[in-house]
């Protein structure tokens, strides 16, 4: 089936053309009940196990929308800087397929709840590009297939196909952008951070859980290219499958350079969907229709007209949380942050945690060190999201609280730390079950100091001939002799104190 | 007790409610009386004797605890039209698509009947999804009229008025989308409405077009037709288009009526309809019709509504466009039929297939019209310029209803054809629901009431009376009023099967 494609060296690619995107994202809202009826709305469970006659399209039953995703659409479309439509129906959009119970798909058309609104994108590199919306819209997300058999895994060539239907009827909103034009070599990062900007608004919201990994939120990317100066868009392709945000550069690079060899060539693109493939960065074409689809829309006649009063609309205008980028921008600002200090934050996912962790009594510096640079090792090390590790703000303050008041030496902090993350309770327990407290007392330190001295009488020698910096032989000798347990500095005080120097 | 077949059922309430018959003895009754004629009639596809039974012990339990009765139709027993779920006990549409489906599920107005203690004897026959007008598109054969057993009795709910008619049940349930209540009605001479669009919950309806499909009570009276009436309609929070509003006080307006005086009352006779294609006995009979209502004290008016004309082909365009979406999930994947599932046919393979086996010639015809009328490059000539329609119609139904309080009409233009007669002629047929369709279009309220035989064939007619949406109250006033003038038409039926 793999074909070698030819592609072209991106620098060429942006040299010759002017790529256009258009990127839909689909999110799963976070509702507890699907779009259109009671049924739990919640990732995994046993196949068919989350469904009711409605969701699974039976003769007879119909649709009641959810205003929980209403709510959310709105909200949404507020935060996207989006019009409110004050009157718009539901529609049915008809074709066939086994996983969608009805064999049509209950959506929004040519009235979407929300429209004409704006994101504005913060790049690596701070340069802020504006993303226009088109529309955000209503639907329900269909079943799964699983095909069995058959090489590719799809439906073509399977033995036989089993159906889920746990995710039809989920509610999903759909945004689309205007198409972007102008971003020249920047488009892929553009898209991933469009992408990007998006996941942080909406988990800031709490409308959906946008895991990309889980399908809760998926992004389709529409590319195509023009030749430079020309102002026609090209023939574009729609990737799909793309589940990672880095997924969302590669797809986008990848196919610029695909459609550029091809443009190059003579040859032009055909319209078509194609699915991202993980392993190589490379996209596949999907299956070809010999016919354009007919959706024949038409207004849903189940379901009556939504019309948000514009009082309800100003209402939930109100709940749209900070953006996350105005944030950011406002932390670096109260923080005194430097860009890349801003950005080492950003990356690793820490600013709530630091934050919350400055909330609970901590010093803003104090609580970004040990969130960038420790616990983000330690997530890595195993293996899982910053803001997945086992061990809370508040714990991590107290540590810090610790340090400060010279009961902890770092050393040991992190080895309290290593202990709250494999379950050993929390800080004060660690220390306790581990016994790690600091030996401050002096005269427990002295008796150390006075053996290591005695031990290396001509390092005591130098020392109080004016060699201060040997004193560092005997602090690493009562460190060791303390098991680490001693203030290191207290240490070299009393060693100095000891020898008259 | 075989007398018990031939009371109304606010007779049999009645005596059930006081102990005087029980509602097992009714139930059983109109059991014995399927199980003799419905061999000729086939009004039923399924019979459900153990559930009905059942369902009348647990009234006939509460009654002899002096308890009150569930509802004040409580043991009288129904037949129900087959386009309505009923949990456990098939539910066919009158398709082979679903031979043999048990819905997990009933519909809103099967629960609705349950709990107001009124015994389910069985599922009674239709068009296949309800698209026809003559039962004939029963995949499962057509029922016959019990006036002439070589005619036909209406459609699509020819099954549940032919049941009355029979006197195999005291009331039905039909559901009417361009006339499927109204129209069996006045071929059997019983009363039949179809309730303000929303006013009885479409929840477990099978869907037809759903922005039309309403169901509704039938009764071999008014004031039975009401009693159904209130115990099936009322907001329900699973129809999304349910009106929530208070059901219109029905019964207490069929009692007003029966008292025979419609002064104050303002009736408007539809110019448009009547001239071709109407028969003279059927004409005639709406004239003495009109001047009945005149004697009982109502003024009546002619008015013109004149974009009904336009009421039959808009209805073409929609009632097909909706319905070829609706019934896009009958595909064999999760339920009901499914052919050459024999592993060298594909998934979409086994969808057409089964679609083509599973459904009948008159349905087929109007999946593909609605979904060439939905086609892109076609959707406005047809879809859209329907609805432009649909608007004026409304329109004209709101000028008429600002000069008078319900409008009247034949309610068919002719009177009930043999089986076979107009099956080959799609737009013959059609015509049948010509005076029917602008209340589907608009969302009104109508009822169709005996009005006689025609003097030329001796066959039934009825007189259609409209009221405004929400006021489904001014069909029964004037209903009952004309039906105690009239005095009963189905009891001739009676005469005519003793002459035989
Ligand atoms: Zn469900």
């Amino acid at each position: 089936m793999t074909t070698t494609v030819e592609l072209m060296d991106y620098a060429e690619v942006v040299e010759r053309y002017d790529p256009v995107l258009g990127l839909e994202v689909h999110v799963e809202l976070s509702t507890n009940t699907k779009m259109f009826c009671g049924c739990p709305n919640s990732f995994g469970g046993d196949p068919n196990t989350h469904v009711c006659p409605v969701c699974l399209g039976m003769p007879g039953a119909l649709p009641v929308v959810n205003g929980t995703a209403v709510e959310s659409a709105i909200r949404i479309g507020l935060a996207l800087n989006c019009d409110i439509a004050e009157w718009c129906r539901f529609a049915r959009k008809n074709y066939f397929y086994p996983d969608m119970p009805k064999n049509f798909q209950t959506s929004q058309y040519d009235e979407p709840i929300a429209f004409d609104g704006h994101i504005d994108v913060v790049l690596d590199d701070g340069e802020v590009v504006r993303v226009d919306i088109e529309r955000a819209h209503m639907e329900e997300d269909t079943g799964k297939s699983l095909h069995v058999g058959g090489a590719t895994g799809r439906i073509h060539g399977a033995e036989h196909s089993l159906l889920d239907y746990n995710r039809a009827g989920v509610p999903l909103i759909e945004i689309v952008t205007k198409p972007i034009t102008g971003m020249g070599e920047r488009a892929p990062e553009v898209a991933r951070a469009y992408v990007t900007a998006l996941r942080d608004l909406l988990r800031a919201m709490d409308v959906s859980d946008v895991r990309m990994d889980q399908g809760s939120l998926r992004c389709d990317a529409n590319v195509s290219l023009m030749p430079k100066g020309a102002s026609e868009f090209g023939t574009r392709t729609e990737t799909k499958n793309v589940n990672s945000l880095r997924s969302v550069e590669r797809a986008v690079r990848h196919e610029m350079t695909r459609h550029a060899a091809i443009l190059a060539d003579g040859g032009s693109i055909k319209q078509e969907t194609r699915h991202f493939q993980e392993a190589d960065g490379t996209t596949a074409a999907g299956r070809t229709k010999e016919t354009a689809e007919d959706y024949r829309y038409f207004p849903e006649p189940d379901l009556v007209p939504i019309a948000p009063t514009r009082e309800w609309v100003e209402q939930l205008r109100g709940t749209i949380p900070e953006m996350p980028w105005e944030r950011r921008k406002r932390i670096q600002d109260d923080w005194n942050l430097t860009d890349e200090e801003l950005r080492d934050l950003v990356n690793t996912g820490a600013i709530d945690l630091v934050a919350a962790t400055v909330d609970a009594g901590a010093s803003q510096a104090d609580a970004r060190s040990w969130w960038v640079q420790y616990l983000n090792q330690q997530a890595t090390s195993r293996d899982t999201e910053l803001a997945d590790v086992a061990i809370t703000p508040a714990q991590v303050a107290r540590v810090i609280e610790l340090v400060g008041s010279g009961e902890l030496t770092n050393k040991l902090a992190r080895q309290v730390v290593d202990g709250v993350l494999d379950g050993e309770g929390d800080p004060d327990q660690v220390i306790e079950k581990r016994g790690l407290k600091v030996v401050s007392d002096d005269s427990a330190l002295l008796a150390a100091v006075d053996e290591a001295l005695a031990a290396q009488p001509d390092v005591a020698d130098k020392i109080r001939g004016g060699k201060v910096q040997a004193a560092g032989a005997i602090v690493g000798a009562v460190m060791k002799a303390t098991k680490g347990q001693a203030d290191a500095a207290r240490v070299r005080e009393l060693i100095l104190e000891r020898v008259g120097a | 007790m075989s007398d018990l077949t031939r009371l109304t059922a606010a007779e049999l309430a009645d005596k059930i409610h006081t102990g005087e018959v029980s509602a097992a003895e009714t139930t059983q009754a109109h059991l014995d009386r399927i199980a003799a004629v419905d061999g000729d009639v086939h009004a039923f596809l399924h019979v459900d004797a153990e559930g009905a039974l059942e369902a009348a012990r647990t009234v006939d339990a509460a009654v002899a605890a002096g308890e009150r009765p569930a509802s004040p139709l409580a043991g009288v027993p129904l037949a129900l039209k087959d386009v309505l779920t009923t949990k456990g006990v098939p539910t066919t549409c009158g398709s082979k698509t679903l031979e043999g489906w048990l819905p997990p599920y009933d519909a809103t107005v099967t629960r609705r009947l349950r709990e107001a203690g009124v015994p389910i004897l069985g599922k009674t026959n239709m068009d296949e999804f309800a698209m026809g007008s003559s039962t004939e598109n029963s995949a499962y054969g057509p029922t016959r009229n019990p006036w002439d057993l070589d005619r036909i009795p209406g459609g699509s709910g020819g099954g549940s008025s032919a049941s009355l008619a029979a006197y195999e049940a005291p009331l039905a349930i039909g559901t009417d989308t361009g006339g499927s209540i109204r129209q069996p009605a006045a071929v059997t001479a019983t009363v039949g409405v179809k309730p303000t669009y929303g006013g009885v919950s479409r929840y477990g309806l099978v869907a037809f077009s759903s922005s039309l499909d309403q169901a509704g009570p039938c009764g071999r009276t008014v004031l039975d037709a009401a009693l159904l009436h209130e115990v099936i309609a009322g907001h329900d929070p699973m129809d999304a288009t349910s009106v929530d509003a208070p059901v219109p006080a029905v019964v207490d307006a069929a009692r007003e009526g029966a008292r025979g005086d419609l002064s104050g009352v303002t009736v408007g006779v539809v110019r448009e309809f009547s001239g071709e294609g109407y028969q003279g006995g059927v004409l005639r009979s709406f004239e003495t019709a009109v001047a009945q209502l005149k004697e009982l004290g109502a003024e009546v008016v002619e008015v013109s509504c004149p974009h009904f004309t336009y009421a039959l082909p808009a209805y073409y365009l929609i009632a097909p466009s909706e319905c070829s979406s609706n019934l896009a999930r009958f595909d064999a994947m999760r339920y009901g039929l499914r052919v050459a599932d024999d592993g060298s046919h594909s998934a979409e393979e086994v969808m057409s297939l089964t679609r083509e086996e599973g459904f009948g010639a008159e349905v087929k015809r109007r999946v593909m019209l609605g979904t060439y009328a939905l086609s892109s490059g076609y959707y406005d000539a047809y879809y859209g310029s329907a609805q432009k329609v649909r608007t004026l119609i409304t329109r004209d139904f709101a000028a008429a209803f600002e000069q008078v309080d319900v409008l009247v009409s034949p309610t068919t233009p002719v009177t009930p054809f043999k089986l076979g007669e107009k099956v080959d002629d799609p737009l013959a047929m059609y015509l049948n629901d010509i005076c029917s369709i602008p209340a589907n279009l608009a969302g009104n309220a109508a009822m169709s009431v005996p009005s006689g035989l025609s003097d030329e064939d001796g066959l039934p007619v009825g007189l259609q009376i409209m009221a405004p949406a929400l006021a489904d109250d001014r069909l029964y006033r004037v209903g009952a009023a004309y039906e105690a003038a009239r005095g009963p038409v189905l009891d001739k039926l009676g005469e005519l099967e003793a002459a035989k």
